[in-house]
């Protein structure tokens, strides 16, 4: 890959003895579409903690972009302006305020206190808010608290708002997660039309979420890769199965 | 401020304008005017009740929308107080030592003016210098910036100490208090170079204005406190309804996801914790020389949990609620500690207000907590519908 975005390579991490990732290597390139499957405790959730600065890893290297920067030891927001957007596992939008105000918050924009303090609201903000929940789905909520928005809504705006960030790559952990039939379709495509100029990285559980995505897919087990490469291609790997069913029928 | 901004929040014209025609009435009702129809300690009480509701609604937007639980800020507002009581007590010294020394033959040197006015307010806690706090207590226009920078500087260091380590909800809330409590022993001290417990007094004499009636003093103070209300209440209020005061109130509802978005957490906490104890220092500015009076007990830790009981009676994350609670609770806490509320008699039992007003006003907070959520200013949303 000449075009790679995101390079982790031999990165560990362990919470009191426990080996959470164990040195773990991934590239993600620009664009990308990237499935990330694994059973609980194989280390996804702590993958994308390391990579958005929430957690610093024991040994090891993340390096972002042409220019080669360090993501270790960059506090989260300066991460997040980087331009990495994180989506969490539970739909976490602000409840108290807009779908309108939540986008506003996430639309890139100068971050500084001063700058927020004296933002104005502009014909291109809005415009830009409009594009997105369009894409979204959400066009008619806008005025709605998003606390009132059913859990699948809740999920969009939560997109939406990485989307908002105008970010090179995307986390998405669980998307589907609680969602119906119909609202996977649609956020399938919303994470494949997302996928076309940026990268988007996704955490599943969900096999036929996964299928559906149509795109490269890595392994974790015990907090390293296991296996990488196209769904049928791992899921007829025996190590994934004996993983996946021993785990599932224990 | 543009036209959209009033437009917007309706309650704030609604607000200043219930303001100002209660600031017309009791003007108009003051002895003052003429009328008389108000006693000039009413006058007082009211003053210091819109000073008590400015630092409510800076408690507010410190806790009911950045979700700062501050047990801290009556700190600033002592801070406040003890600033400009400090020049108060200095020039009107002065004014008296000059005056009693001026009948001399010889004239007395600049230094023995300076004795002998420290003298004079020194000489409660045994001393007579001047402490280097007082170094700028002659300058009016300094000490002013005081009530202003000491307050400011204290917050600006204490929140960067904290919100950099991210020290967050219950500990950040026992950090304050700890602070406030440090402060208020401190000036018990003799050598704090503030009086200890004695604190400044006589502040209620403006010096300049001998000649002036305490009930004029008292209106001017009045209708300063009544615009410094105002001015904040738009300021707060112009803070919250934009774009600050969404990411704040994303941060009180959840502060990792805003820093994931991409703002440094800190510096808004920072931003908000320094303005309201900003503003906190001039509310306190304006209080005590209505006051008359300001000691230690004054900053003690409880005086900040009042606060963020006023608040949560009145309603938090709405401006007027802290109005609302701080203006209700804290004039009826005068009206049952001052003798005002008929005892019950029980026949077994009498129940005396000046010592179970606290019990009441314990229950009301518990029940509010539980039943009301949204205080006393959530009633107002039956009132007004929201469109949706």
């Amino acid at each position: 890959m000449n075009n790679t975005l995101l390079e982790v390579s031999g990165v560990s991490v362990s919470f009191d003895g426990f080996k959470a990732i164990n040195s773990l290597s991934i590239q993600i390139a620009e664009p990308e579409l990237r499935a990330i499957i694994g059973p609980n405790g194989a280390g996804k959730t702590t993958f994308m903690d390391i990579i958005t600065g929430k957690t610093k890893p024991d040994e090891g290297t993340v390096i972002w972009g042409e220019r080669n920067i360090s993501l270790l030891g960059m506090s989260e927001a300066d991460i997040a302006n980087a331009g990495i957007g994180r989506k969490f596992q539970k739909p976490t939008v602000f409840e108290a305020q807009t779908v309108r105000q939540n986008l506003a918050m996430a639309l890139k924009n100068p971050r500084s206190p001063l700058a927020v303090l004296l933002h104005r609201k502009t014909s291109r903000n809005a415009a830009r808010i409009e594009a997105i929940a369009e894409e979204i789905g959400l066009s008619d909520s806008l005025p709605r608290i998003a606390g009132e928005l059913s859990h699948g809504q809740k999920q969009w705006l939560e997109i939406g708002m990485l989307l908002a960030q105008e970010p090179r790559l995307l986390l998405v952990d669980e998307p589907a997660a609680g969602m119906t039939v119909e609202e996977r379709e649609k956020t399938t495509d919303i994470l494949k039309r997302a996928a076309q100029t940026r990268a988007v990285v996704v955490v599943e559980h969900d096999m036929e979420f996964v299928r559906r995505l149509n795109c490269k897919v890595t392994v974790l087990h015990e907090g390293s890769v296991l296996a990488e490469g196209s769904l049928d291609h791992v899921t007829s790997n025996p190590t994934v199965i004996e993983v996946y069913l021993g785990r599932g029928h224990a | 401020m543009n036209r959209s901004f009033i437009a917007q929040n309706p309650s704030v014209l609604w607000f200043i304008a219930l303001l100002g025609l209660f600031t017309l009435a009791v003007t108009v009702g003051s002895e003052a005017f003429g009328t008389g129809l108000i006693s000039t300690s009413m006058v007082k009480t009211l003053g210091k009740t819109l000073c008590l509701c400015l630092i409510a609604i800076a408690m507010d937007v410190v806790w009911g929308y950045c979700g700062i639980l501050s047990l801290g800020h009556f700190a600033f507002f002592g801070i406040g107080g003890y600033a400009i009581g400090m020049w108060l007590m200095y020039a009107r010294t002065e004014g008296i030592v000059l005056s009693s020394l001026s009948g001399q033959a010889i004239p007395s040197t600049a230094q023995e003016i300076s004795d002998a006015i420290g003298n004079q307010i020194f000489g409660v806690v045994g001393s007579s210098d001047f402490p280097w706090l007082w170094a700028f207590a002659d300058n009016l226009f300094l000490q002013l910036l005081m009530v202003v920078l000491v307050p400011g500087l204290l917050a600006l260091v204490f929140g960067w100490l904290a919100f950099r380590s991210r020290v967050t909800g219950v500990y950040l809330s026992i950090l304050t208090q700890a602070m406030t409590l440090a402060l208020s022993l401190w000036l018990f001290q003799n050598d704090s170079g503030l009086r200890g417990n004695n604190g400044l007094s006589g502040l209620q004499n403006i010096p300049g204005f001998e000649t002036a009636s305490q009930a004029d003093i008292s209106l001017a103070f009045f209708l300063g406190s009544a615009l410094a209300l105002a001015l904040g209440y738009l300021l707060f209020a112009w803070i919250v309804s934009g774009k600050m005061g969404s990411v704040i109130q994303g941060i009180r509802d959840n502060e990792a996801r805003v820093r994931f978005l991409g703002y440094r957490v800190e510096g808004y906490k920072l931003f908000i914790f320094t303005l309201t104890a900003v503003i906190s220092g001039i509310a306190g500015a304006l209080y005590y020389p209505q006051a008359g009076i300001i000691n230690p007990a004054e900053l003690a830790p409880i005086a900040s949990i009042y606060l963020a009981v006023w608040v949560a009676i009145g309603g938090r994350g709405r401006l007027y609620g802290a109005v609302i609670g701080a203006a209700f609770v804290s004039l009826l806490s005068s009206w049952f500690t001052g003798g005002g509320a008929p005892a019950i008699d029980l026949g077994f039992y009498t129940i005396l207000w000046t010592d179970w007003w606290l019990v009441l006003l314990g229950v009301s907070f518990v029940c509010v907590t539980l039943f009301f959520p949204k205080g006393i200013g959530g009633l107002f949303d039956y009132l007004v519908r929201k469109p949706s």
